[in-house]
């Protein structure tokens, strides 16, 4: 660790991990709900898991981009941060308001949550992924303006370089876009609209550039690779993501109301997407094939490689599966897209954070790296957790084509509950997988623990 | 008059300019080559009526402006081989040379685009509309890109920054606007012409 701020880091990426065990422990529950319907029944219905399971998912990962800025930003800025005391505070604050919703969503019944929280004042709940409460809504705003206050501050006063500015333009873009879940017109079809703004916008335009800044940080660090080269391909990386991304917001307007060319520029541009990541894929493997040092730290270059990998295949090959406007006329909202969506979060999202993680605790702990038994246990907690994603992901695919079959092809289409009676076998084989994934998550944890071994503490 | 002559016999082991530009170039290209795909998959499926709505497109203002872009990469030609011999100034005014008639461009797209959407014409009018729009509206992007590309070449050539044994940046502002033009001389013919 370069600079003492750097350490306000530490807590956001703790939390980050405590979240994302209570998001593996509700995705275990409703799991077990697709094949026993009233399991916990009518303590957590299945809406509520499913809300609590999503929520917690992009919270944790929100505290691991913060955790990850709060780590990267004074190193590429060789300054301390502007204010640690105000990222400590933002802490708490996010942490206790993301905690009372989560509690604000179990306790009570969610239209009694949404008169209590002022709903009506400005109804914004109700949608996929922004159930949240106004208040919490508006707690959001205030956290995340107070955090780019920070790092901005932090940023101007020092050394300004690609990933610290490509970083920052994420993070703004991720503020601004949230905005657009205040915006709930009472027409169905522009309120999907601009929904999108926020959903497709974040993972598919600016999240891709935290995460292509945070793994330029990350190969930086473990490679010693010339920062000229890894910032050219950021560039080119991101200019990428973007064409193809912002217009490939059209592959959500298919047969929701929207105009027909939304299908054409859906498709195309859509289409290109896989592309970025695809380059992401060979620029992580070129940087690491052309290391100028051998970092102790083995597990934090493993992930970083998986998530090129992993993100080119979840983000990359299964959205692409279903993309075309034309397949998209049958898979649209089936288990395909669920397929889709647990690789493509874990593959991108998941790993990064993961990969940011498990480069900075080490540091943030006063070693380089942790000792050789701990990084085992960690990439034993890499492989299991990958390896039932993918897993997850198959059997959701195979789900989700037999329920298009079932469903929406043939002479004699079945009704819905019927063709899910029918593809029940591969949810039990998804709940079971889905045990395996939380024995790598608490082998992830565990590793942090392992007292075998020394610790490294020269580079 | 530069005698460019030297510069067409050299042989370039790597792309002329910023390797990177090629990337971009290729992505570029990738994009508008799905979407001429696309029309071609969308026009053998609606011969009929691509022919009909064609009939209606101003084919002399598309020729001109293909007219004014083939010259304006041809003053990017000169522009990269008066630098090659040192001319800074020169290379400054046959880049501006080059952004003067991207402007025409503009103009004259901007009058053919008055006039069809006066017409009523939108991007849901039907699919022909929806391709004619959209191609060359996203050109029509691509050329304000060049033009802000080569202006700031332009600014750096006047300053003195490039010589003749550093000029990349010349030639990768070239390699782009040349690719604008080539993306035009594929959907003049593809949209206006061809049927």
């Amino acid at each position: 660790m370069q600079f003492q701020s750097q350490a306000v880091a530490k807590p956001y990426f703790i939390a980050a991990i405590g979240l994302f065990v209570g998001q593996i422990l509700f995705g275990l529950i409703m799991g077990y709900q697709y094949v026993v319907g009233d399991f916990l029944f009518p303590a957590i219905p299945f809406n509520v898991a499913r809300m609590v399971h999503t929520n917690l998912l992009i919270v944790w990962l929100l505290f691991g981009f913060m955790g990850a800025a709060y780590y990267m930003i004074p190193e590429e800025t060789e300054t301390e941060l502007f204010s640690p005391k105000l990222a400590l505070l933002m802490f708490w604050i996010f942490l206790v308001a993301g905690a009372l919703t989560i509690v604000g969503y179990l306790m009570v019944p969610y239209a009694t949550l949404a008169s209590m929280t002022g709903n009506d004042i400005l109804p914004t709940m109700g949608r996929e992924f922004l159930e949240q409460p106004l208040i919490t809504k508006v707690g959001i705003v205030i956290v995340a303006l107070a955090f780019l206050f920070n790092i901005s501050m932090t940023v101007l006063k020092g050394r300004k370089t690609s990933i610290s500015l490509v970083m920052l333009l994420g993070l703004w873009g991720l503020a601004v876009f949230f905005l657009f879940s205040f915006y709930n017109p009472s027409n169905l079809v522009l309120d999907k609209y601009f929904w999108w703004w926020t959903v497709h916008l974040w993972v598919e335009g600016v999240w891709e550039l935290i995460l292509g800044a945070m793994l330029a940080f990350v190969l930086i660090k473990v490679t010693g690779v010339d920062r000229e080269v890894i910032e050219k391909w950021l560039y080119i990386i991101i200019a990428m993501t973007l064409i193809t991304g912002i217009i490939g917001t059209g592959h959500h307007y298919f047969w929701i109301g929207t105009p027909e060319y939304w299908q054409w520029f859906g498709s195309v541009f859509s289409a290109l997407e896989p592309i970025p990541f695809f380059m992401m894929t060979v620029f992580a493997f070129n940087m690491v094939n052309r290391r100028r040092r051998e970092h102790p730290n083995k597990a934090a270059t493993l992930w970083a490689l998986g998530t090129g990998v992993m993100a080119f295949l979840g983000a990359g090959v299964w959205g692409f599966l279903h993309t075309l406007a034309p397949v998209n006329f049958f898979t649209h909202g089936t288990q395909v897209t669920a397929a889709h969506g647990h690789m493509a979060f874990y593959g991108a999202y998941v790993m990064v954070n993961l990969a940011m993680i498990s480069y900075a605790m080490p540091m943030l702990r006063g070693r380089t790296a942790n000792s050789g038994p701990a990084q085992t246990m960690e990439m034993w907690s890499f492989w299991l957790m990958t390896v039932s994603i993918v897993f997850i992901t198959l059997f959701l695919t195979a789900a989700g084509i037999l329920q298009v079959w079932l469903q929406r092809m043939g002479s004699t289409p079945l009704g819905f509950m019927a063709a899910q009676d029918q593809i029940m076998i591969f949810y039990w084989l998804r709940e079971i997988t889905g045990f395996v994934f939380l024995l790598g998550l608490v082998l992830y944890i565990w590793s942090f623990f392992c007292k075998k071994g020394e610790a490294q503490t020269a580079a | 008059m530069i005698n460019n002559t030297r510069t067409s016999h050299e042989i370039h082991a790597t792309p002329p300019g910023d390797l990177a530009i090629w990337f971009f170039i290729f992505a570029e290209l990738l994009a508008f080559g799905v979407f001429f795909v696309a029309y071609a998959f969308a026009r053998a499926h609606n011969v009929e009526l691509f022919n009909e709505s064609q009939q209606h497109l101003n084919r002399l203002s598309g020729a001109i402006n293909t007219l004014v872009l083939i010259t304006s990469s041809y003053f990017m030609v000169r522009a990269v081989a008066a630098i090659k011999q040192g001319y800074s100034i020169l290379c400054a005014r046959w880049i501006a040379s080059a952004i003067g008639l991207g402007f025409v461009f503009l103009a004259i797209k901007m009058a053919e685009f008055h006039e069809k959407f006066s017409a009523g014409i939108s991007l849901s009018t039907n699919t022909f509309y929806m391709f004619y729009l959209s191609l060359t509206l996203f050109h029509f992007m691509h050329v304000i890109l060049g033009m802000v590309i080569l202006a700031a070449i332009m600014l750096k050539a006047r300053n003195g920054s490039y010589s003749p044994a550093n000029h990349t940046g010349v030639e990768t502002g070239a390699s782009y606007w040349h690719m604008v033009d080539l993306l035009w001389i594929i959907l003049f013919p593809l949209v206006y012409v061809i049927r």
